[in-house]
């Protein structure tokens, strides 16, 4: 099974995939090893990180075992705005040959780092990632993710490369021509945003383009929330394997964990990364198996350490052996953020159960927005979902009957109820790179 | 015999009829009749033209979900209970109407009744037997040229 997920056109097998494969306990030893350097790194070069373990009387030297970790405080992405934009640097800016930043949607944006020994590693999770989708030397690697300061684009590109894959560095938009050369190219691996990807699907079918008639066999996608549902359509519209795969600026970018040929659960690169499961109220670690928020540490990061980084991802850890032979410990898909999380009349509501509740309707998940808004101080959720050909028909009753069984599934679900708008076809903005699922308008002007 | 019914979603909003009808407009397709239906917040146009395969083509290029239907359309005299005969004929047989609308042709004395049946196909064999005359697509645009 090793050989065969290595190979690549010629037989050879890429170095860095044997830490996918190492024996337990040799892992625990290398996470222990890296754990214990990460912590007086930060220690000895970060001054939030030194205070944090001040207060609390610790030293690095409390590191002794890998369950020790739980003595550190967490990081959380406010520490990153409020040392905007330098503060959490270990090394100094001579060393560091790179940076990145978040969007900054809202206030400032946070900022990474990276010295040449960080791109290195980035490079090799990323070719890991690149090598789990079944990717391998030869493959043509069409790279959609946007270039730019968004981790996302340069962070594939070195993987891929780091793999001996050819890439296009595309970057994101441009669908006509992302298209043209996907067919010209013969592109055999792509990568993006799954929610830029179905929009890629249906610019190809206006076009006349059978993707399922091309080379075009690996979809590599990340940087959002997706459905198994989404999945599927993906998969049988497009006529390649789909893949999920993590990560997040703060620790490195792309390249935290990935899925494998099994598509159970995303091998985490935790080598790399040491992974622990918490209660998001409580902070307090939970065992394995059980469903929490994902906290990251770098274990091998110089630029910029995390210690205990609070990702808001809610998962949980996979500790059975994977088919694919694969040591590493697997995370269930990231189904929601508490981050997406919105509360609406007292409930809490993730966008991914709308989802759920459309996809059990239609087959299909249809184009979607949810718009909060506040009306004489009351919350109001609307949910508009395009038209689709499946769904649509020429008798009013037909419709207000389509219509009322995807509100009834979503008030099933949510237990609110809410207001369903159904809109014409390609009128909600489609997304180049994260989609924009819920629009908040409760604070505007009221 | 069925005549091949374009329906449109739109939403019920100022601006939205316009569009698609300039679509076809501007491919120099002519309407020969049409009919809205709308609720508070959708509405559902409806058009028969002769080019059917043609402006449906050009609507669901231009982003629009197109549905084809097959509908009825009898000819009757234009004058007071004309649609009133045809219903009266129809009683008594069954035939589920989902709904219906009417023109008047520019030349002539008729009226042309489109009719959308559950079953169109049974709608024609009835509306036959008891004397009624439906008209295809030759026809009709026979009558109206």
């Amino acid at each position: 099974m090793l050989k065969e997920l290595w190979n690549d056109a010629e037989g050879g097998f890429h170095p860095a995939g044997a830490a996918d494969f190492l024996p337990e306990s040799a892992l625990r030893q290398v996470q222990l090893t890296r754990l214990r350097a990460v912590v007086s790194r930060a220690y000895d070069h970060v001054a939030l990180f030194r205070q944090r373990m001040d207060e609390r009387g610790l030293t690095p030297s409390a590191i002794q075992s890998l369950d020790d970790i739980r003595q550190l405080p967490f990081t959380v992405k406010t520490d990153l705005r409020d040392t905007y934009p330098f503060g959490l640097f270990a090394s100094p800016l001579g060393e560091v040959v790179r940076l990145h930043a978040s969007s900054g949607t809202t206030g400032k944006p946070i900022v990474v780092a990276y010295t040449r020994e960080d791109i290195a590693v980035w490079s090799e999770v990323m070719a890991r990632t690149f090598a789990c989708c079944g990717m391998h030397r030869g493959d043509i690697l069409q790279n959609a993710f946007g270039y730019g300061l968004f981790t996302g684009g340069l962070g594939a590109h070195y993987g891929a490369e780091e793999l001996g894959a050819t890439v296009v560095p595309v970057s994101g938009g441009n669908t006509d021509r992302q298209i043209m050369l996907i067919r010209d190219f013969a592109v055999s691996a792509l990568c993006c945003t799954p929610s830029y990807f179905t929009h890629l699907i249906e610019r190809a079918g206006e076009l006349g383009v059978d993707l399922r008639a091309l080379p075009l066999r690996i979809g590599i996608f990340g940087a959002e929330p997706w459905t198994d549902g989404m999945r599927d359509h993906i998969e049988a519209a497009a006529g390649i394997r789909a893949y999920d795969i993590y990560g997040l600026s703060e620790i490195i970018g792309p390249g935290v964990a990935s899925e494998c040929a099994v598509q159970e659960g995303l091998h985490l690169f935790e080598d790399h990364f040491y992974p622990e499961i918490i209660d998001p109220e409580t902070g307090e670690v939970l065992p394995d198996g059980a469903e929490g928020e994902l906290v990251l540490t770098t274990l091998s990061k110089k630029a910029m350490p995390m210690i205990r980084y609070r990702t808001r991802d809610i998962t949980s850890l996979i500790t059975e052996p994977c088919d694919c032979g694969r040591t590493l410990r697997r995370m269930r898909r990231i189904g929601r953020r508490s981050d997406d999380m919105f509360i609406i009349r007292g409930v809490n509501v993730y966008p991914s159960q709308v989802e759920a509740a459309l996809l059990a309707v239609e087959g299909t998940l249809p184009h979607y927005q949810i718009i909060l808004t506040r009306d004489q101080g009351l919350d109001q959720m609307a949910v508009e979902v395009e038209v689709t050909p499946e769904v649509f028909s020429d008798k009013v009753r037909a419709l207000e009957d389509v219509r009322a069984r995807l509100a009834k599934a979503i008030e099933h679900i949510l237990g609110i109820r809410v207001i369903l708008r159904l809109v014409e076809p390609r009128t909600i903005a489609r997304s180049e790179g994260k989609a924009k699922r819920v629009i908040d308008r409760r604070h505007e002007g009221t | 015999m069925t005549l091949q019914q374009l329906s449109l979603f739109l939403e019920n909003r100022p601006g939205r009829l316009g569009a698609p009808l300039e679509t076809i407009a501007n491919a120099g397709i002519n309407i020969l009749t049409l009919s809205l239906a709308d609720t508070a917040q959708f509405g559902i146009l409806r058009l028969i033209v002769r080019e059917w395969d043609r402006a449906k083509q050009l609507l669901e290029d231009a982003g629009w979900v197109v549905n084809l239907t097959e509908v009825v359309a009898v000819g009757v005299d234009d004058r007071p209970g004309g649609l009133a005969a045809v219903l009266a004929a129809l009683e008594g047989a069954e035939l589920n109407i989902e709904y219906m609308y009417a023109f008047t042709l520019r030349r002539g004395d008729k009226a042309i009744l489109v009719f959308r049946f559950e079953d169109p196909v049974r709608a024609i064999q009835v509306m036959k037997e008891r004397g009624l005359h439906p008209v295809d697509a030759e026809e009709l645009f026979n009558l109206t040229t």
